[in-house]
C-alpha cells in the first residue's frame, strides 16, 4: 500500500507550499555559498566540521527549494520534516557542548527551526492525501445480446447476488441508489451512490456519494462481441482505502488479490446471464463465497444445518 | 446414506453421509442404480489431483431414477420416475463452449474457476466427485446423488436396456469414441490404441466402427491384451518388446497413421531406468505426470498423423517430444469428453447391437465393497478391468 499522491498541480498553486520552497531556498544559499559566516551567525565556533556539515544541509535545503517550486509533491514536504529534524538534533548537541560564546543566538536559531519544524509538519500533513486509490478493472464475455445483458446489470438490485461483498442495493431515486456491503468484523458499510452515466445497452457509470467511508466509482461498458456471439462487459472499479489500521483492515477482507475477487463476481454475472443462476457445489454452497471458503466444506451433502445456514 | 469417499492419498471408506439436497433450481436427486469405477478415479486415489478433501464424496460415473427435481424443471423434461443416465462433465447448454458442444469445457459451472483457471489458464467445467479443481461436486457412488442443471445434465433411457448396457454412456464410451473420433480416421488407417484399459478398449471398438482397417492395442497386463484380442486386434506387449520397433514392424515402417493415448499420467515404462526418472521427477513434482505413452504415440505416428490424448494429464510433462511432434507435421487434439455430444448416437449403437459396452465388466460389487473394488483395479487384481458398483 502506498500512501498519498495528491495531484501536484493543485501543490504548485499552494502559497504554503511556495512559501516553505522559498524559504528553503533563501537558507539554502548563503549555507552553500559562505558556509563560515552562517556557522558564525549562528554563534558557533567555525572549524572545518562545521563547515561541511553546513554544506551539506545547504545541499539538501536546495533540493528541497527545486522539488518544491519545480515539480511539487507532499514527499518534499516530508523530507523537509526529516530534515529539520536532523538540524533540531545538531543544534540541540551544539547546546550542549556550547561554550557559551553567542549562545543567546544559537538558542535564538533552535527555537527558529522548532517553528520552521511545525509548520513543515503541518503542511505535510495537510497536503499529503491519506487515502490508497486503487483501480481494478474486468472483462467476460456473455452468450447474450448488449440489450439484454445491460438489462440484468441496470436494475442493479441484482448486483449482490454476484458481487461477493454486497449485501444489498436499493433504488432510491430516478438516479440514487443505497447501497450495503458486509465489511470487517462482522460489519456493515452503507452508502449512497449517484448513477453519473446510462446509456442503455452499451454504459452505466456510478459514483459514491460525498461522505462514504470507502469512496468509490465505477463503470460497466457493453460491447457486441465479435461475430455477434453476444457481449463483452467490461468492468472499471475505483475506490479509495483511508490510510491506516482501518484501511487495511479493508484491505485485508477484500483479499490479497482484490482483481481476483472482481473476476470472480463477473464470472457470477456471466452465471446468472447465462444459466439463470449462480452454480453451487457442495464444496461451495454459498455460491458467491465459494473463495474465500479454502478448504472448503467436503464434496458431500449437506447437513440440515448447514442447509439451513446456506439457504438465509 | 452410504456414500464412498476419499480419505486421504491411497484411502477410500464407504461413511453415512447426508443425503444430497437440491442447492440449484433446475437440479434432480436422483437414486443411484449403477456406478463404476473409473481409471480417473485412480489418479485421485494415488494423490495425483490436487484439492480433494477428506470427505469428498467419490464417483463420476453413475446413473439411476429420478426422485426429486427442483422448482425450475418447468419445462417437463425431468420428472421423478425418469431412468437417466448422467454424464460426468456438468454442463450449463448455454455458454459458448457448451453452444459449440464442448461441454468439458463449460464455462459456468465451476464455483472454483478462478482456481482451475490458475491451474488451466482458463478454467474448466465442473464434474462430479473429482477434486474441489473441477468445483467440489459430491459425486455418485452413493446411494443418492444430486444432478446439477438436471434438464441439460442427464440422458433419459426410454428403452429396456439394462443398467449395465447404458452406465458407461457417463463416462468411458464417449471417451472412447471421442479418442477415435479425434483420430479423423479414413479408410485404410491403422489406429494404435496406448493404454487396454476400459477407455482404450472403448477406444479400439469405437475406432473399427469408424472404420479403421487395423486396430493394434497396447499394454503390459496379459489380461487386459486378451481382452482386446478376444476383438480381434492386434496386441503388443511393451514389457517385452520396443513399441516403436514393433509398430512400425506391424505397419511396413510407415507407423500408425493414428494413434490414441488412453493411459494418462500414470504410464509405467518397459524399461527400468526410463520408469524410475520418471517416477523420481514425479515424486518431487518437477513434473506432474510421466507421459511415456504419449512420448511414444508421438514418436511413432506416421508423419502428418494424428495423436489423440484422451488419457488424463493435469500439469507439467519433462522430454515432450516437441520436434518430432512439430518437424513431421503431426496434430495433437485432446479433451476430457464432451460426453453431451455423444451420448444419444451411441445410445443408438448400443440399441443397434454395433457395440458392447458390457463386454468390460469384470467385476459387480455392492457399494459397501467400494474399497475392495478400487483394491482390485488399480492392482490389476484377479483380472480386473471394470468394476460395478451396485447401491
Ligand atoms: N478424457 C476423458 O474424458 C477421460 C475420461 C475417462 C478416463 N480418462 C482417462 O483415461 C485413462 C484410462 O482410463 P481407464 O479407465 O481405462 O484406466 P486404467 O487405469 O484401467 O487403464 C490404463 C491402462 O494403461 C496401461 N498402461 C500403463 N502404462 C502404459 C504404457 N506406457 N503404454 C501402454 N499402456 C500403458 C495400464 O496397464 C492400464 O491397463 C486415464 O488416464 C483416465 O483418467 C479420460
Ligand atoms: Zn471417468
Ligand atoms: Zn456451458
Amino acid at each position: 500500500m502506498t500512501t498519498d499522491t495528491s495531484a501536484p498541480t493543485a501543490l504548485r498553486h499552494d502559497p504554503l507550499v511556495r512559501g516553505l520552497g522559498l524559504a528553503s531556498a533563501l537558507l539554502g544559499v548563503p549555507q552553500v555559498a559562505t558556509p563560515g559566516g552562517f556557522v558564525r551567525q549562528l554563534g558557533l565556533a567555525d572549524g572545518p566540521r562545521q563547515r561541511m556539515a553546513t554544506v551539506a544541509v545547504g545541499v539538501r535545503e536546495l533540493t528541497a527549494a527545486a522539488g518544491l517550486l519545480g515539480r511539487p509533491h507532499p514527499a518534499w514536504l516530508w523530507s523537509r520534516v526529516g530534515g529539520d529534524l536532523v538540524d533540531l538534533t545538531l543544534l540541540a548537541t551544539a547546546l550542549r557542548r556550547h561554550d557559551g560564546r553567542g549562545v543567546a543566538r544559537t538558542a535564538a536559531a533552535t527555537a527558529g527551526t522548532a517553528a520552521v519544524t511545525a509548520a513543515d509538519v503541518y503542511a505535510a500533513v495537510t497536503r499529503t492525501r491519506w487515502r490508497t486509490p486503487v483501480e481494478l478493472t474486468a472483462a467476460t464475455t456473455v452468450a447474450k445480446h448488449p440489450d439484454e445483458t445491460y438489462e440484468l446489470w441496470s436494475g442493479l438490485e441484482r448486483l449482490p447476488e454476484f458481487m461477493a461483498h454486497l449485501a444489498e442495493v436499493r433504488i432510491t431515486g430516478p438516479r440514487t441508489s443505497h447501497w450495503t456491503a458486509s465489511a470487517p468484523f462482522g460489519r456493515t458499510v452503507e452508502w449512497d451512490a449517484e448513477t453519473t452515466q446510462d446509456v442503455p445497452g452499451q454504459l452505466i457509470a456510478w459514483r459514491s456519494a460525498q461522505g462514504a467511508v470507502v469512496g468509490n466509482s465505477g463503470e460497466v461498458r457493453f460491447h457486441p462481441a465479435p461475430g455477434g456471439h453476444g457481449t463483452e462487459v467490461q468492468v472499471t472499479l475505483r475506490y479509495s482505502l483511508p490510510a491506516g489500521p482501518l484501511g487495511r483492515a479493508v484491505a485485508r477482507y477484500f483479499g490479497e488479490e482484490p482483481h481476483q475477487q472482481l473476476d470472480d463476481d463477473l464470472r457470477r454475472f456471466k452465471q446468472i446471464a447465462e444459466a439463470g443462476e449462480v452454480i453451487r457445489s457442495e464444496g461451495a454452497p454459498g455460491g458467491k463465497r465459494a473463495r474465500a471458503e479454502f478448504p472448503q466444506h467436503p464434496a458431500q451433502p449437506l447437513t440440515e444445518d448447514e442447509l439451513r445456514e446456506v439457504r438465509s | 446414506m452410504k456414500a464412498n469417499c476419499w480419505a486421504g492419498p491411497d484411502s477410500v471408506e464407504v461413511r453415512d453421509v447426508p443425503e444430497p439436497a437440491l442447492l440449484n433450481s433446475r437440479d434432480a436427486i436422483v437414486r443411484v442404480t449403477s456406478t463404476a469405477i473409473c481409471g480417473s478415479d485412480l489418479h485421485l486415489l494415488d494423490g495425483y489431483v490436487p484439492t480433494m478433501q477428506d470427505g469428498d464424496v467419490l464417483g463420476h460415473e453413475f446413473m439411476g431414477e429420478v426422485v426429486e427435481t427442483g422448482p425450475g424443471m418447468t419445462d417437463g423434461k425431468l420428472r421423478p420416475g425418469d431412468r437417466v443416465v448422467v454424464p460426468f462433465p456438468i454442463a450449463c447448454g448455454a455458454c459458448a463452449s457448451c453452444r459449440a458442444e464442448l461441454y468439458s469445457c463449460c464455462e459456468n459451472t465451476n464455483p472454483n474457476a478462478g482456481l482451475a483457471e490458475k491451474f488451466f489458464g482458463h478454467p474448466t467445467a465442473g464434474i462430479y466427485g473429482y477434486s474441489h479443481l473441477t468445483g467440489g461436486f459430491a459425486g455418485g457412488q452413493a446411494q443418492y446423488a444430486r444432478v446439477v442443471l438436471a434438464d441439460v445434465n442427464a440422458l433419459k433411457i426410454e428403452s429396456d436396456l439394462t443398467d449395465e448396457q447404458v452406465l458407461f454412456l457417463s463416462d468411458i464410451l464417449p471417451t472412447g469414441y471421442m479418442g477415435a473420433e479425434m483420430c479423423d480416421i479414413q479408410e485404410g488407417d491403422v489406429v494404435a490404441v496406448w493404454g487396454a484399459g476400459p477407455v482404450g478398449q472403448f477406444a479400439m471398438d469405437s475406432a473399427r466402427v469408424l472404420g479403421a482397417e487395423r486396430v493394434i492395442a497396447i499394454d503390459k497386463e496379459t489380461y487386459r491384451l486378451e481382452m482386446a484380442a478376444a476383438e480381434g486386434y492386434t496386441t503388443i506387449d511393451f514389457e517385452d518388446v520396443d513399441v516403436r520397433s514393433a509398430l512400425l514392424e506391424l505397419t511396413g515402417g510407415r507407423g500408425p497413421d493414428k494413434c490414441v493415448d488412453a493411459v494418462g499420467l500414470e504410464a509405467t515404462h518397459g524399461a527400468t531406468h526410463v520408469r524410475l526418472y520418471d517416477r523420481a521427477k514425479q515424486a518431487v513434482r518437477s513434473e506432474t505426470g510421466r507421459p511415456h505413452a504419449l512420448r511414444q504415440a508421438i514418436t511413432s505416428c506416421r508423419s502428418g498423423g494424428i495423436v489423440s490424448v484422451v488419457g488424463v494429464y493435469g500439469g507439467l510433462l519433462d522430454k515432450f517430444p516437441a520436434g518430432a511432434w512439430m518437424n513431421r507435421s503431426l496434430t495433437l487434439r485432446a479433451g476430457q469428453c464432451h460426453v453431451h455430444r455423444y451420448m444419444k448416437q451411441l445410445l443408438r449403437l448400443i440399441e443397434q447391437r454395433r457395440i458392447d459396452p458390457t463386454r468390460v465388466i469384470t467385476h459387480r460389487l455392492p457399494l459397501s465393497e467400494a474399497p475392495r473394488g478400487y483394491e482390485l483395479f488399480k492392482n490389476k487384481e484377479d483380472g480386473c478391468e471394470k468394476v460395478v458398483l451396485t447401491p
